[in-house]
């Protein structure tokens, strides 16, 4: 009862706030958010929406390789952006690799955005000697590219596993590989915010009346320091999905035989120069207009939540 | 259960050191020396049930300090603070230390950032009344938080608004409610109008006043505005640098000061007798409290200071006009009461 009236609550203070009108007057964010919600809801019902389900190897025909997109001579309508090596379809591998990209970009954001305040809300109001631990640790962490990181994570995962369980597990590997790479900057962020909050009255009134540190961090803290998480979350989705195709483009990603964006590109890759452009052309296209959607996005919602910048 | 006339907030020798010394690394290799700031002295006073003590003082002589350290935000360096007979240094962990919480709540300074800007008022005033679990029936608690915005001069349907919609004194009124919410007896307020302009300044005091005389509280007042101290207190500590150099009843300590510090603050106040006189501007500043002067923090300032004062600390002594004075020119006779000796 009372969680659906602050839930129309908060539509109504939405709809009537300052976030929401700088997002109606700007084209661009309107249309980078159309574009973004398109690519989730087809990356969500790929497998139903597919016109072939490039995962059934058995339904693939050899026959079918290679075919030109429909418009250039020789390419067939049913194989509207042509077919790759193997006779996959291109425009289904790559809603279904988008799929792939979305699932490892979203997962690999909330695992960093969880531990990255969890410990930066810690380090933040505990102090002392926690903080020095917390933040020398992410100072360590911070002087290695974080590819690099993640390339040393899955590399010691394929050493450890057999290699049928690593195709498996790949996505959960790179989902933490990003995750453990990408935590920091939530980290620092919440621990300095954290650092003004906590000396906040407010904070003080709490701790008069006896409240456990947990339930202040989480309680009065916490909602007071998400904003700028937000945006440093919503412009970390680009950043992980960018990171898993580099990684797949470099052939230690997700495995070839359920291929995200970065893989398509990379096998694409190979046939560019002997005239089958179209393999590498459109999930290149695709990735570019999905990263670039999610950070203007991402842009916008920093200017919008920054009053000072309005 | 302590006897009913004795003080119900006893303070001795409370003491609170801040560590202010820079970082190890930096200490090691420039040789630089810990540094450690004495905000609060070696403190003493008592605070009776139903009454009002103000402590003021300048900026940076530990009257925000005490305040903190009596509602438990510091832990006391030194000293004791005994509340209702019970010494709250003694209370190791949380749960022992809620029963006493519940029945001391604070008032702080700034209404903008004393209210959780996220929080429905409602919830930020019946807080307390969960956190302690005083009421565990919804409806029960929706009735007490109305009964409360009523009792401090805003309305039930308040409750439902962000604190952003409202204005500094209605903020203060709100921290008012939440702080009575746990039905405390002993109220610690810092600074509690220094935010507010001087007409809602007006309207905060007296309804301190009101919610005192009918819930019988008592209450410890931070200020550094003497002209509110003289409209709200029963009785008056003077601070200076972490130590106090007077305490007495409101009255006799404005109308017969006997320190050469509070004479000095009370010439400061603004006067209609005084307009167009010459007045005495407050001479100096207070003395750095990482390095305090040796025996009596005021002798620098002091126009009655001796070699003893620069050598021995002195200690708070019984007066004839009731108040207690920390000054050995007074001890000693060399200052009388009344008017200050001109040639000083």
């Amino acid at each position: 009862m009372s969680v659906w009236r602050s839930l129309q609550d908060l539509v109504r203070r939405f709809l009537g706030s300052d976030v929401f009108y700088s997002f109606r007057r700007s084209p661009t964010v309107v249309i980078a958010f159309a574009l973004t919600l398109l690519f989730m809801v087809a990356a969500a019902l790929a497998p139903w929406i597919v016109p072939h389900n490039t995962y059934e190897v058995a339904s693939l025909s050899l026959n079918d390789a290679f075919l030109p997109p429909a418009w250039v001579s020789g390419g067939k309508l049913t194989y509207l952006l042509g077919t790759d090596d193997q006779g996959r379809d291109v425009f289904s591998t790559i809603v279904l690799g988008a799929r792939v990209s979305l699932i490892v970009g979203f997962a690999s954001v909330f695992l960093a955005l969880t531990l990255g305040v969890a410990l930066g809300l810690v380090a933040g109001y505990v102090g002392g000697i926690t903080d020095s631990i917390i933040m020398r640790v992410a100072d360590v962490k911070l002087s290695f590219p974080a590819i690099l990181i993640v390339l040393l994570i899955d590399g010691v995962a394929r050493g450890l596993l057999p290699r049928d369980l690593h195709d498996k597990a790949a996505v959960y590997v790179i989902v933490l590989a990003i995750g453990l790479s990408t935590w920091i900057q939530y980290a620092r962020t919440v621990r300095g915010l954290t650092l003004v909050e906590k000396n906040k009255e407010y904070v003080q009134a709490a701790r008069v009346i006896g409240l456990h540190p947990i339930l202040i961090m989480f309680r009065h803290v916490l909602p007071n320091v998400m904003g700028p998480v937000l945006v440093i979350g919503t412009l970390g989705l680009g950043v992980a999905v960018l990171t898993e195709s580099t990684l797949s483009f470099l052939g230690v990603g997700v495995p070839p035989t359920e291929p995200s964006l970065g893989t398509l590109i990379r096998i694409g890759n190979n046939f560019l120069f002997s005239g089958e452009w179209w393999m590498a052309i459109f999930p290149g296209i695709f990735l570019v207009i999905l990263i670039l959607s999610v950070n203007l996005l991402g842009d916008w919602l920093r200017d919008a939540l920054n009053p000072k910048l309005r | 259960m302590a006897e009913m006339n004795a003080p119900l907030v006893k303070v001795v020798g409370l003491s609170r050191y801040f560590d202010v010394s820079a970082p190890w690394l930096n200490r090691v290799l420039e040789g630089q020396p810990r540094l450690i700031l004495r905000a609060v002295d070696g403190l003493d006073f008592e605070i009776n049930r139903g009454e009002t003590l103000a402590l003021v003082g300048e900026s940076g002589c530990g009257k925000s300090t005490v305040a903190r350290l009596v509602v438990g935000l510091y832990r006391p360096t030194a000293g004791s603070i005994v509340f209702d007979g019970v010494d709250m240094a003694g209370l190791g962990g949380r749960a022992e230390m809620a029963p006493i919480r519940r029945r001391l709540q604070m008032i702080f300074q700034d209404p903008f950032a004393s209210l959780n800007p996220r929080w429905r008022v409602s919830a930020i005033v019946s807080e307390p009344i969960r956190a302690f679990g005083l009421i565990e029936d919804e409806a029960a608690i929706v009735e007490r938080v109305g009964q409360l915005l009523r009792q401090v001069g805003l309305s039930p349907v308040d409750g439902e608004k962000y604190p952003h919609e409202f204005s500094g004194g209605q903020r203060q009124r709100i921290s008012i409610a939440r702080a009575l919410s746990s039905q405390p007896e002993f109220l610690v307020s810092d600074e509690p109008t220094s935010a507010l302009d001087v007409s809602v300044q007006a309207q905060i005091l007296n309804l301190m006043k009101d919610l005192q005389r009918q819930l019988g509280l008592t209450y410890l007042f931070i200020s550094h505005n003497l002209a509110v101290v003289r409209h709200i207190a029963d009785r008056v500590g003077v601070m200076y640098l972490g130590r106090l150099a007077e305490v007495g009843p409101a009255e006799t300590l404005f109308t017969l000061p006997r320190h050469p510090y509070t004479r000095m603050l009370l010439d400061t106040i603004p006067d209609l007798e005084m307009t167009g006189r010459q007045r005495t501007p407050v001479a100096g500043e207070v003395p750095n409290p990482i390095n305090p002067p040796t025996g009596c923090a005021f002798h620098p300032r002091c126009p009655f200071a001796n070699d003893r004062c620069r050598r021995e600390r002195p200690e708070p002594k019984p007066t004839e006009t009731g108040s207690a004075v920390a000054c050995h020119a007074v001890e000693e006779g060399r200052l009388p009461a009344g008017p200050l000796p001109a040639a000083a």
